[in-house]
């Protein structure tokens, strides 16, 4: 016990007298925070669009008024032709192109129907995908308004008509950085946590003090723990920014309790930390160090449901992200910031978490030879 | 000096693959002696060292070090040894203070022992006034008299000395004797590795290492003697000459 008092003693100075720490626990946070959750937005805005208007007719403008109301499209050009939004698009000038032809309305009146012709740039799948998604929904809409106009509805409508109403529960606005928010959060301390400590005892490695240490009495656990405990603490202080900011700057409080956060993340710390140290014994250099834990964290955010959704992914990939500690920890933060989930619901987390934690940690201490 | 043996080596064996580092190498070495251990580069000193204080785990051979076995009491034998490596190894962002407290701390020291002792050791290295000065801010000298301060702290019976005076200027390295001369009238047992034949001569008795095997081991005077050289410089270079490997 006595000599973890000194180890902590020692590591705490060693952190707080070096500047590129401090920098790295207190402006990381403060720029992943309130930079990312802009820019990492899934809402696909200003698509530039061009429309080539065969018909000029009245509905035809009614429907071009109808999607350049909305914010999601820039209209970019009238065209005469496709052929020349199609060169405008290969320019990359033009994200969708919406070919009107030229018996739109009388089509529409008479027929009920008349097609529309969509181009869209699928270079960006998701801008692709999302772009048309948002004007076929707007296209359908403007339809629905000219048939209930034009045709008059008898009392029993022959026709079912299913009208689906949608609310998003837990997030009913669907502001994305309630989403996002507490997933870079989860990313932040993953981060910072598991690259502080890998480069903590391959340092010590390379400047030759990690000899002078094992040639004492010293016991391994000992010295592990003299490494976990003082960066456990930073990713709680860490972990206290984060969630101040994002109180402060985007006004997401959770709705579940501060100590189902701090007692997850407490536990989380501990397995991200150990996966670090574990990194750290097997290293020779803070090169290898450096990019073994890039590459897992790497791995573990994109197949961490924080970009794209777990359920989505194939078989094998969900597979994988059972043994991704950044998965758990992002879905517990959500459910605890978005839904209020409380002990009870995220029990079986908590359960895996302290599995990591101990397999790490043990490993760490394991693989941690003071002789070679 | 007793005739008790702190270190007896026999047939103590390292090998890495098909190189063989450390090769069969027998010796003893008594309480309170000051034990040269010579050798070119890659003759295999360091690695034969770290067998001794529990770095590395011998091939074969036996040893023990202050009454315990290398194999298998390795962490009794960290309690009553010292070791200076050849790196440079206290923390440079700590201060001369903290360092001696963290190392005395971790071998066990009672807080009162360490502030007493730490006066008393500031006061001999004249360090007093630089007592919270980051070590990184030193001088070499002052850095190398430290660190062999902070490895006999915790008064080891035996302190291991890799190279201690590497780069050290010829003032300091005459003072850093004096530290040697100093422990070794304590009581503690110095073993030395050392390039500077000048310092082979202050050693009680002398090794010479070459490929990995002990080619020589005597009193530098006797050393002088059986091979008919007028100082250790030529009895070095006459026994290093045979060597076949270097560590390019």
């Amino acid at each position: 016990m006595r000599t973890l008092k000194f180890l902590l003693q020692k590591e705490f100075r060693q952190i707080f007298r070096d500047p590129s720490i401090l920098r790295i626990i207190f402006v990381v946070p403060i720029i992943q925070l309130l930079v990312l959750p802009w820019a990492a937005d899934y809402e696909i805005k200003n698509l530039k669009l061009s429309i080539i208007d065969h018909d000029r007719s009245t509905y035809s403008r009614q429907l071009i008024s109808k999607i350049t109301s909305t914010n999601y499209f820039l209209l970019e050009e009238y065209s005469d032709s496709f052929h020349d939004s199609e060169e405008e698009m290969e320019g990359g000038k033009v994200d969708i192109a919406l070919e009107i032809p030229a018996d739109f309305e009388r089509d529409l009146v008479r027929d009920n129907e008349a097609p529309v012709f969509l181009a869209v740039n699928a270079v960006n799948g998701v801008k692709a995908g999302l772009g048309s998604a948002y004007l076929q929904s707007i296209i359908r809409d403007f339809n629905s308004e000219v048939r209930a106009k034009w045709i008059q509805m008898p009392r029993f409508s022959p026709e079912l008509n299913i009208e689906v109403v949608t609310a998003n529960w837990f997030n009913p606005s669907m502001n994305y950085k309630f989403f996002m928010v507490p997933g870079i959060l989860a990313v932040l301390l993953t981060m910072v946590g598991a690259s502080l400590s890998a480069l903590n005892i391959v340092k010590e490695k390379e400047i030759g003090t990690i000899e002078q240490i094992n040639v004492t009495p010293i016991r391994k656990h000992h010295f592990i723990l003299g490494k976990l405990i003082p960066f456990w603490v930073l990713g709680l202080v860490i972990l206290t920014i984060g969630l101040a900011i994002a109180w402060l700057a985007y006004g997401i409080v959770p709705l579940g309790s501060m100590l189902v956060i701090y007692a997850f993340s407490a536990l989380y710390l501990l397995a991200v930390l150990g996966l670090g140290l574990l990194i750290s014994t097997i290293t020779h250099n803070q090169q290898q160090a450096m990019l073994i834990s890039f590459f897992l964290i790497m791995v573990f955010v994109l197949l961490g449901g924080l970009y794209t959704s777990i359920d989505s992914m194939p078989g094998w990939a969900r597979a994988i992200t059972h043994f991704n500690p950044v998965a758990y920890f992002v879905e517990v933060i959500r459910m605890v910031v978005l839904k209020g989930s409380g002990f009870a619901d995220i029990a079986p987390y908590m359960l895996i978490m302290f599995v990591f934690a101990i397999t790490l940690n043990g490993w760490a201490i394991y693989s941690y030879k003071k002789r070679s | 000096m007793s005739n008790e043996n702190v270190i007896s080596v026999d047939g103590l064996t390292k090998r890495f693959g098909h190189f063989v580092a450390v090769d069969h190498i027998s010796f003893d070495v008594k309480r309170g002696e000051i034990f040269g251990f010579l050798g070119a580069n890659g003759a295999g000193k360091t690695t034969a060292m770290r067998m001794l204080c529990g770095l590395s785990l011998p091939t074969e051979g036996k040893a023990t070090v202050a009454g315990f076995d290398v194999y298998t009491q390795n962490e009794q034998i960290k309690k009553n040894i010292g070791y200076m490596s050849q790196k440079f190894s206290l923390y440079e962002n700590l201060t001369v203070k903290e360092n001696i407290r963290f190392y005395a701390g971790i071998y066990g020291k009672s807080d009162q022992f360490i502030r007493q002792k730490t006066e008393k050791v500031l006061e001999q290295l004249h360090l007093t006034n630089e007592a919270d000065k980051l070590v990184g801010s030193l001088p070499l000298g002052w850095k190398q008299k430290l660190a062999f301060s902070v490895a006999i702290f915790h008064e080891p019976g035996i302190v291991f000395l890799d190279e201690p005076t590497g780069g050290v200027d010829p003032v300091t390295r005459r003072e850093f004797w004096n530290m040697i001369y100093e422990a070794a009238a304590n009581g503690i047992t110095i073993f030395v590795t050392t390039h500077y034949m000048d310092e082979a001569e202050y050693c009680g008795r002398v090794s010479i290492m070459v490929d990995g095997r002990i080619e020589a081991l005597d009193t530098p005077s006797m050393l002088k003697q059986q091979f008919d050289a007028a100082s250790m410089d030529q009895v070095f270079l006459k026994l290093a000459r045979k060597a076949e490997r270097s560590d390019n």
